[in-house]
């Protein structure tokens, strides 16, 4: 291989480390907890969230009773099924825009999740 | 100075250990299970007297019905705790129904009505049986003109809701005012709670430890209404009613229906969406045994393996959410 092409290589395998990396970076986990059949993010209890594109929530179920989280939007529809306490599910949302996120097992825990 | 410390801090941990297992019982916070102070209600709904009286004549009145002989109160019958006794309600025509009446004792407490959750408010929920074929068979108009014709509801009306009219929608939220007022009263349980310590036998406290622990019946029965108000498939024999799927089409609501309360409940036999068991003693078989059909089981539920005496327990603490009857008095029903 040619030193300058070899070079090129390089700086091209930097470049789209870098862009992954910023990526990564960029793409957010937040932690959804469900506790007290309420959503709950760090602490507090959430009806609402804002999040990018691309960013994933954690649904983690802290009650002794199982959860199960779905939404039936049209932008994002999923079933996690139900699971127990100490474990997590996860959702990215690829798409901008709004989804109703609830569990099915407790109607009463709705929370909106607003994707810019 | 470190190591003291240390000590220090074990010590006080011992100490409050001690303080917390001597004080045992008594000590215990159960007061989530105690009624809230204030009775739930719709800002463009509030109880007034002249709502409450309004919406009893509505509920005792069988011309409610297409045949002008089935009233709310047929199948919601405050002797018989508020439901009828009858495994599954009968309705129009004498057709006997898919699902057991429920009873509507602290109704005002549920986010959602009915054994699916089809309606959110007490309002919907008031006029769905009204209109239903299967139930009582009345056309809405029909019924706001036979109900104008007369000069006591149309006075009822103008004292309850001034100028509004009668209208499906204000025949709704007398009605479910009505239903708002209609709560559970103290029982031998609530008192235990608030301290009285032989309010409950001690069979039944003993139940409620097995509720709490080994029964795992807090899991979905929890709160002062005794219901996480949601839902859950408990794995009855023989049964293809869809449940809550019929309104969310997730497969876990498969077969799902809502938590009752279990205030009353010695009270409201048959048990179970379906009435399926005569006794709270079959019951607790049922859910000693894990369900019977497991295909889409709720996963609350497994095998528990109780004794004969923690299961007599649970059906005695059971008995001790039964609370005084409320007095009722039924309303002279308007003829001209
Ligand atoms: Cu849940």
């Amino acid at each position: 291989m040619h030193k300058s092409s070899r070079q090129k290589l390089l700086r091209i395998a930097a470049i789209a480390t870098a862009l992954l990396a910023a990526s990564v970076a960029q793409a957010a986990e937040v932690v959804v907890d469900q506790l007290n059949k309420t959503f709950v993010i760090e602490g507090n209890k959430v009806e609402a969230i804002s999040i990018n594109v691309g960013d994933t929530l954690r649904f983690r179920n802290d009650d002794p009773f199982f959860h199960n989280i779905f939404s039936l939007s049209d932008l994002k529809t999923f079933d996690l099924g139900s699971f127990p306490q100490g474990q997590s599910k996860t959702v990215t949302f690829d798409k901008a825009g709004t989804v109703e996120v609830e569990c099915a097992i407790h109607p009463e825990m709705y929370m909106e999740v607003t994707v810019k | 100075m470190k190591t003291h410390s240390t000590l220090t801090r074990k010590l006080l941990l011992i100490a409050c250990l001690g303080a917390s297992a001597t004080g045992a019982q008594a000590a215990e916070d159960y007061s989530s299970f105690l009624r809230p102070a204030e009775i739930p209600q719709p800002d463009n709904n509030r109880i007034t007297s002249a709502r409450v009286e309004l919406g009893k004549m509505l509920f005792f009145d069988p011309r409610l019905s297409g045949s002008n002989w089935i009233s709310c109160g047929t199948c919601h019958n405050p002797t018989l705790g508020w439901s009828d006794g009858l495994p599954t309600a009968i309705g129009h025509d004498m057709q006997v129904l898919k699902r057991a009446t429920p009873t509507i004792l602290n109704t005002a407490y549920q986010p959602l009505q009915f054994w699916d959750g089809r309606a959110r408010t007490l309002e919907e929920q008031a006029i769905g049986p009204i209109k239903a074929a299967g139930e009582m068979n009345q056309d809405m108009d029909e019924l706001i003109k036979e109900l104008s014709a007369l000069k006591g509801y149309r006075d009822a009306f103008e004292d309850a809701y001034p100028g509004e009219g009668i209208t499906e929608n204000t025949i709704a939220k007398a009605l479910a005012t009505y239903e708002r007022t209609i709560v559970s009263t103290e029982s031998p349980f609530d008192r235990w709670v608030k301290g009285e310590t032989h309010a409950m036998s001690k069979e039944a406290q003993e139940g409620f430890e097995v509720f709490l622990g080994k029964g795992r019946c807090v899991l979905c029965h929890s709160g002062f209404n005794f219901t996480d108000n949601g839902f859950h498939n408990l794995g009855l024999k023989n049964d293809d009613d869809p449940g809550r799927y019929g309104i969310r089409k997730i497969k876990i609501l498969k077969g799902a229906f809502k938590t009752p309360t279990l205030r009353d409940v010695a009270l409201t036999a048959p048990y179970m969406h379906n009435g399926a068991y005569k006794t709270l003693e079959e019951v607790v078989d049922h859910y000693d045994r894990g369900g019977d059909t497991k295909d889409n089981l709720s996963p609350n539920m497994q095998p528990l393996h109780l004794s004969a005496s923690e299961k007599a327990s649970l059906v005695a603490f059971m008995k001790a959410l039964t609370g005084e009857p409320a007095p009722v008095s039924l309303p002279r029903l308007p003829t001209e």
